[in-house]
């Protein structure tokens, strides 16, 4: 049997880095591994941003003073994934959402539970469930998920990005 | 054709390793710095244009959180080149010339410590028959490098002397990263990384940013700064085919050096990209240099932030022209291996 002729190879492409959350994040995911989340303030539009990336996008400044903020907060946007996603262990449906702190003016994502999906809505209250102290680390991922406080909902405008 | 003039160029002391800082962070302060020495604000910048490669970073579109390091708010006009800087204030200047701006804010920045940048510049090659090959930017240059001592256009020992040149010179550079250089028989005796280069015929592995703001002569008379103006600019590429190229030479340069009339230009010094030892001695004989002072900032072997560093030899020309008794200045940008791609501006100091 004569071989076959290839006239072709593989040839993989990857490239192994050592990421950097930067300095401020760095700040910032420091406290989260305490249990804390420290925002960080635009020293001229005043905005707050949490998760801190070190500078205001709208002021091209540093963001050097911090603050804490409470665990609690807003649904400003959600949608419910049905869709399974491969290596993902989270098994559908269930809800992501962009979460509001209380005193930020920016959202990040973050897993909604221990809601019925019919219910979940934008301005519902929130509240951060944390892993057990023992499992914290440098990542939001201490938060498990966040959960429905009962609250009175929030106006949405207060969403709005003040100027 | 406005006239157009460098306002203000700032840049990071070179480290070679920023550590926890990430670019936004490593691109703030020489913005600032630019902002500070114009007078300026982002609302006074009508053009905005930044050179990065996102290959660095390894993130897809990672150029655009570079944009946090700018205001934006209120929208601004902005562009950003996948190329060193030196090709956003080419662009910068374009945009200028159609008449869409008065001024332009331009900023290149690079992180290559993450990575390993011999072979993230391996992406920048082209993707069908040579990046698939996986050549290390080192090898690259080291095909260029022993067919040029081959010929006799360099020698080790050329290559010893401009090492010597540039290091010694990056000691009155306080941004250098690089200032002792090995004696001869260190240098002669260094172990290859790829032949004929050893360490010593690299730069090193950079971490920083620069930014430039560039104007119109409405704009340099309003501020009633030094007028250093940017006489000439042009740059030429070469095929991406290595072996479509005649590697002895450079088309390219020589291609700029007739366009530019550079023979008719008594320069006072030049300051070249030059990212091996190997490239000086060469693009001090293509472009007929002589005897004038070369990379008198050092120069890449002496700091490269990658992405940014062919910006520099245009900010450093600009800062020597400015504080020295120089009248015309060279500075040279390239991007590619064995220098495919190559950009020569000419400064030019204006009496008032």
């Amino acid at each position: 049997m004569t071989e076959e002729k290839k006239d072709f190879f593989v040839s993989d492409i990857s490239l192994s880095y050592q990421y950097t959350a930067g300095n401020a994040t760095t700040r910032f995911l420091n406290k989260v591994a305490e249990g804390k989340l420290v925002a960080q303030k635009c020293p001229k539009c005043k905005a707050v941003y949490v998760p801190p990336r070190g500078s205001c996008p709208g002021c091209g400044v540093a963001t050097e003073e911090e603050l804490e903020l409470p665990d609690t907060g807003a649904v400003e946007s959600f949608t419910i994934v049905h869709i399974p996603i491969p290596g993902n262990p989270i098994v559908p449906p269930y809800v992501c959402a962009m979460i509001r702190l209380d005193g930020a003016d920016i959202s990040f994502l973050h897993l909604i539970q221990e809601i019925n999906l019919a219910d979940i809505r934008i301005g519902m209250r929130v509240q951060a469930v944390w892993k057990d102290k023992s499992e914290w680390d440098t990542t939001l991922e201490n938060i498990k998920w966040f959960k429905p406080t009962g609250e009175d909902d929030v106006d949405p405008s207060a969403f709005e990005f003040k100027e | 054709m406005k006239d157009l003039y460098i306002l203000a160029y700032a840049q990071n002391p070179i480290v070679a390793d920023a550590k926890a800082a990430n670019e936004v962070e490593l691109i703030m302060p020489v913005v600032h710095e630019v902002f500070k020495q114009t007078g300026f604000t982002q609302n006074d910048i009508g053009f905005t244009c930044s050179g990065s490669c996102d290959y660095l970073q390894g993130a897809a579109f990672a150029f655009v959180e570079g944009l946090s390091a700018i205001q934006t708010n209120p929208p601004i006009k902005e562009s950003h080149v996948e190329m060193d800087a030196a090709w956003a204030l080419y662009e910068s200047i374009l945009k200028i010339q159609m008449g869409d701006a008065e001024t332009a804010l331009v900023y290149g920045f690079g992180k290559s410590s993450p990575g390993d940048l011999s072979f993230v510049t391996t992406l920048q090659t082209d993707p069908y028959y040579l990046s698939p090959l996986w050549p290390d930017k080192t090898s690259l240059a080291a095909l260029q490098a022993q067919l040029l001592i081959n010929q006799k256009v360099t020698s080790k020992q050329d290559m010893y002397i401009a090492l010597l040149e540039c290091i010694t010179n990056a000691k009155n550079n306080p941004n250098a990263l690089v200032t002792n250089a090995p004696n001869e028989d260190e240098y002669l005796a260094a172990k290859n990384l790829s032949s004929p280069l050893s360490t010593f015929d690299c730069a090193p592995i950079s971490d920083g940013a620069s930014a430039m703001i560039i104007g119109t002569e409405e704009v340099v008379k309003k501020l009633g700064v030094p007028k250093i103006k940017i006489s000439s600019i042009h740059h030429q590429i070469e095929s991406s085919n290595l072996g479509a190229r005649d590697l002895s030479t450079s088309e390219s340069l020589l291609g700029l050096s007739e366009k530019m009339n550079l023979g008719n230009v008594s320069f006072d010094f030049a300051e070249l990209h030059t990212q091996f030892t190997y490239e000086l001695p060469f693009i001090k004989k293509i472009l007929n240099l002589g005897d004038i002072k070369i990379n008198l900032s050092g120069g890449p072997l002496a700091g490269n932030v990658m992405m940014a560093a062919g910006l520099d030899s245009i900010g450093k020309s600009f800062e020597l022209l400015k504080n020295h008794d120089f009248r015309n200045g060279l500075a040279h940008a390239s991007s590619g291996p064995c220098l495919q791609q190559n950009m020569l501006v000419h400064l030019e100091k204006i009496d008032d």
